[in-house]
C-alpha cells in the first residue's frame, strides 16, 4: 500500500464457522482520524468481519494488522487491550451492574489511571448517564444502554473504537443523537471509528468511506458521499432511508 | 376465528371468484355451526374442589404404598403392617392444603386473578425483604458475628448438660456457613454452576487426613497445604470446563465430583478405601494440646478438662477460617478481580470485548472457591478425627449448592441464613428422621416459589461515588449472555 500505513487494514481475510465459509478475502483499511463504515445486508457477513477483527473467530487465512502489529493470531483479551475498543452488537451491558460499575469494567484494562478524567469525559458526552450512575444497567432504556455501551467501550481510551450496529432497535431520535455524539468524538478528538451498520443511510452520511459488503465479499467501496449517490446502493439499501431523509 | 367472521352473506362479496371461494368455505363446513360453543367453565370454588381432588387422588395414589403400608424385619421373613388412619390424615391434609394453597395465594386465575407470582413481583416493588436486609446488611453482620462468638460462652453457661450437642450444632452450621461462601465466589460471583465443590472439600479433608497419617503433622501445617492442593484441584477442574457454560458446566463438574469420590473410593492402597482414615489429630492451640493431663492447655491453665471446652475451641476456629473467607470474599469484590468475575457472571462475550481474560478470570474463581473449600475439608477431618468417602457423596454438594441458591446467589448474608435455617431445621427434625427430607423439599419447593432469586436476592454495588442509590436487582433481567 502507498501513502500512509492505515491503523488498521485487513488484507485477503477468510473465515469459516465450521466447514462454512463466511468471509471471501475481505481486504478493508481504517486510517488514522478516519470514521469508516461496513453496510450490508442481513448475513452479508458484517458482524463476522467485526468479530474476525477481535479475534472470535479467528481468521483462516489473511492478515489483520493493528498498529503496524499482526493481530491476526491473538487471542480476543489480547487484541482488545490494545487500544481498541468495542462496542458490541446488542450491547451487552451487564445488566445487574450499575452503570458506574459498567463504566468501571470499561477502564479495567486501561492502564493509564485516568479514571475520574475519563469518567468525566464520558459524562459529558452523554450526561444522561451521569444522572443514572447509581442505576442498575438493565433498568436503563435501549438508547441509554447503548450510550452506556459506547461510554464503556471510550473508558480505555482507545484509538479505534468499533461499534457494531450501535442504532439496532433504537429509535430514530436516539440513533440521530448516538451518531451525533461519534461524529463530535471523530472531530474535537480524531478518534478512529470503524461502525458496521445496517442503518445505511445514516452511516454512510456519518461516515468518510463506505464499504458495501455481500456474501462475505466487499463489492463497493468509496467516500460516504459517492456510495450514498450510487444507484445499486441506493436501490439495495437505502429505500427506507429516503424516505426518512425527505422527512 | 378471523376467516369465519368475514363469512357474511355473498352480496358482500363482490368479484366472482370471492363468490366461490366463498361458497366452498361455506360447504366446508358440512352443516356443523361455524363456531363453536366455549366450554362451560366451572365456578371458582368447584374449581378449586376439584383441583383439590385431584390432587388428594395423586397423593392417596402414592402415598398408600409409602404410608398406607409399613414392612417390618420379623423373624423368618418380612412384617406387613397397615396403616390406615395414617394414610387417611395425609391424603386429607393434601386435599386441604391444596384447596388452601389455591383460596389464597393462586386464586381464580381465569378471572384475571393475580398469581402468586404476580403477588411476589407486585411485593417486591414495594420495599422488598431483600431491599431491607441490604440496607442494614452491616449491622446484620455484626450483629451476627457478636452472636457467634459468645454463642459456646452462652451455651456453656445456659445448658450444661447439653453443651456439646448444642457447640457441634454450631461448629456444623459455620462450616456449611464457609463451605456456602467458598462455593458462592464460584457460583454466586462468577456464575459458573459447579455441582462437584465437594470435590474440593474431599481434597483437603484426605490432605491434612493423609499427611497426618504418612508424614505427622499438625492441622495448622496440613490447613494451608489443603488449600493449596485444593486450588490446585479447582485448576485442574477449570481447564477442561473453560469453554463450557450452564447445563454443561453443571454436569462435568458432577462427574468431577464423582470421580473424586470413586478414586478415593478405590485407591486402597492409598487411601484406605472405604475404610477410611481415622486418628487424625486435633488442632493444637500454640503448640499446647486440649486433652487430660498437666502439660496440656487445661491443665495449665487449671481447670478441670471438659471435652466442651475443645467443642468451643472447634468452634472458634471454623469461625474464625469462615470470617476470613468472607473477609477475602468482601475484599475481592471491589477490587478488579472480583468485579470481572461478576461482569463474567453477567455477559461472557461482553467480557472478552473489554478486553479481560477470561480463562484467568475463571480459573481464579475456581482456584480461590476450592481452597475455602479445602479449607473447610482440613477443618472436618481434623472435626471428625475419622473421614471416609462415604461423607463426600453428591448430596453434600447439592445441599451447598441449595444453601447458596436458596440464600440468594451472591449475597453472603443469604448464605448465613440458610445455612441456619437448613442446617439447623435439619438437626430440629432429626427425631422425625422419615420426614426429614419431605419437609427439605416443602421448604425448598416454598422459598423458590416466594423469593425465586432466593433469600437476598439484591446485589450490591460494589462501588459508589457519592450517595448510595439502589434500584432492586429483582427488577432487573438476566442478561444475555445466559
Amino acid at each position: 500500500m502507498s501513502g500512509p500505513v492505515p491503523l488498521l487494514y485487513t488484507r485477503g481475510v477468510e473465515t469459516y464457522y465450521g466447514n462454512i465459509i463466511a468471509l471471501r478475502g475481505v481486504d478493508i483499511a481504517v486510517f488514522e482520524g478516519e470514521i469508516v463504515t461496513l453496510i450490508g445486508a442481513n448475513g452479508a457477513g458484517k458482524s463476522t468481519l467485526m468479530m474476525t477483527i477481535c479475534g472470535n473467530p479467528q481468521a483462516r487465512t489473511g492478515q489483520i494488522v493493528f498498529d503496524g502489529e499482526d493481530i491476526t493470531h491473538l487471542p480476543t483479551h489480547d487484541i482488545m487491550s490494545r487500544s481498541i475498543a468495542q462496542s458490541p452488537e446488542g450491547r451487552r451491558i451487564f445488566p445487574r451492574m450499575t452503570v458506574m460499575e459498567n463504566l468501571q469494567m470499561g477502564a479495567m484494562i486501561s492502564k493509564n489511571g485516568t479514571f475520574e478524567e475519563d469518567l468525566n469525559r464520558v459524562f459529558d458526552l452523554f450526561p444522561r448517564l451521569k444522572e443514572r450512575q447509581h442505576q442498575r444497567g438493565g433498568t436503563l432504556s435501549g438508547g441509554e444502554q447503548q450510550m452506556l455501551a459506547i461510554a464503556r467501550a471510550l473508558m480505555s481510551r482507545p484509538r479505534l473504537l468499533l461499534l457494531d450496529e450501535p442504532s439496532l432497535g433504537l429509535a430514530p431520535m436516539v440513533v440521530k443523537q448516538i451518531f451525533q455524539v461519534i461524529h463530535e468524538l471523530n472531530r474535537s478528538e480524531g478518534l478512529t471509528v470503524f461502525l458496521v451498520e445496517q442503518n445505511a443511510f445514516h452511516a454512510l452520511r456519518l461516515a468518510h468511506r463506505g464499504y458495501v459488503m455481500v456474501n462475505g465479499k466487499i463489492t463497493m467501496t468509496g467516500t460516504g458521499a459517492e456510495l450514498l449517490a450510487r444507484p445499486e446502493v441506493r436501490a439495495a439499501y437505502l429505500e427506507g432511508g429516503r424516505q426518512e431523509a425527505a422527512q | 376465528m378471523a376467516d369465519i367472521d368475514k363469512v357474511g352473506s355473498a352480496e358482500e362479496h363482490q368479484a366472482p371468484g370471492a363468490l366461490v371461494e366463498w361458497e366452498q368455505r361455506v360447504a366446508g363446513y358440512q352443516g356443523e355451526p361455524p363456531f363453536v360453543q366455549e366450554p362451560e367453565r366451572d365456578s371458582a370454588i368447584v374449581a378449586a374442589l376439584k383441583d383439590a381432588a385431584i390432587a388428594a387422588g395423586i397423593a392417596a395414589a402414592l402415598f398408600l404404598f409409602f404410608i398406607g403400608f409399613r414392612t417390618d424385619i420379623d423373624f423368618g421373613g418380612l412384617e406387613l403392617t397397615t396403616r390406615w388412619q395414617a394414610f387417611a390424615i395425609s391424603v386429607i391434609a393434601v386435599f386441604f392444603g391444596r384447596l388452601l394453597f389455591r383460596v389464597l395465594f393462586w386464586g381464580p386465575r381465569q378471572r384475571g386473578g393475580r398469581s402468586l407470582a404476580a403477588r411476589a413481583m407486585a411485593s417486591r416493588a414495594g420495599t422488598p425483604l431483600s431491599e431491607r436486609f441490604s440496607r442494614h446488611s452491616g449491622l446484620f453482620g455484626s450483629f451476627a458475628l457478636a452472636a457467634a462468638v459468645l454463642y459456646p460462652v452462652i451455651i456453656l453457661l445456659a445448658f450444661p448438660l447439653k453443651d456439646k450437642q448444642f457447640i457441634d450444632l454450631g461448629i456444623l452450621v459455620l462450616t456449611y456457613i464457609m463451605l456456602g461462601w467458598g462455593l458462592n465466589i464460584v457460583v454466586g460471583l462468577a456464575g459458573l454452576l459447579d455441582l462437584g465443590y465437594v470435590a474440593f472439600y474431599a481434597v483437603g479433608a484426605y490432605s491434612f487426613a493423609l499427611f497426618a497419617q504418612y508424614f505427622e503433622v499438625g492441622f495448622w501445617f496440613a490447613l494451608p497445604v489443603a488449600g493449596l492442593l485444593a486450588a490446585f484441584w479447582g485448576i485442574i477442574l477449570g481447564f477442561p470446563v473453560l469453554r463450557l457454560r450452564g447445563d454443561y458446566l453443571a454436569i462435568v463438574t458432577l462427574a468431577f465430583g464423582e470421580i473424586i469420590r470413586v478414586v478415593l473410593l478405590n485407591w486402597y492402597t492409598f487411601t484406605g478405601g472405604p475404610d477410611g482414615i481415622s486418628g487424625i489429630p486435633d488442632p493444637t492451640f500454640f503448640g499446647l494440646e486440649f486433652a487430660r493431663g498437666d502439660d496440656n492447655l487445661p491443665g495449665l491453665l487449671g481447670i478441670k478438662y471438659d471435652s466442651a471446652y475443645k467443642q468451643a475451641y472447634f468452634f472458634y476456629i471454623i469461625l474464625a477460617l469462615a470470617m476470613v473467607t468472607n473477609f477475602v470474599t468482601m475484599r475481592l469484590r471491589r477490587l478488579p478481580l472480583g468485579r470481572a468475575w461478576e461482569a463474567l457472571r453477567e455477559d461472557e462475550i461482553a467480557c472478552r470485548s473489554l478486553g479481560i481474560n477470561t480463562v484467568n478470570t475463571k480459573l481464579t474463581a475456581f482456584a480461590i472457591g476450592a481452597m475455602f473449600g479445602g479449607f473447610a475439608g482440613s477443618f472436618f477431618a481434623t472435626r471428625q478425627g475419622f473421614i471416609s468417602p462415604e461423607s463426600f457423596t453428591f448430596i453434600e454438594s447439592a445441599l451447598i449448592l441449595a444453601i447458596v441458591v436458596l440464600g440468594g446467589l451472591g449475597s453472603q448474608v443469604g448464605v448465613v441464613i440458610a445455612s441456619i435455617v437448613m442446617i439447623g431445621g435439619f438437626e430440629l427434625f432429626r427425631d422425625l428422621a422419615e420426614y426429614r427430607m419431605l419437609i427439605f423439599g416443602l421448604l425448598m419447593v416454598i422459598i423458590m416459589v416466594w423469593r425465586p432469586r432466593g433469600l437476598i436476592a439484591t446485589r450490591d454495588p460494589s462501588a459508589v461515588l457519592k450517595e448510595r442509590k439502589s434500584i432492586s436487582a429483582d427488577m432487573v433481567a438476566q442478561g444475555e449472555g445466559h
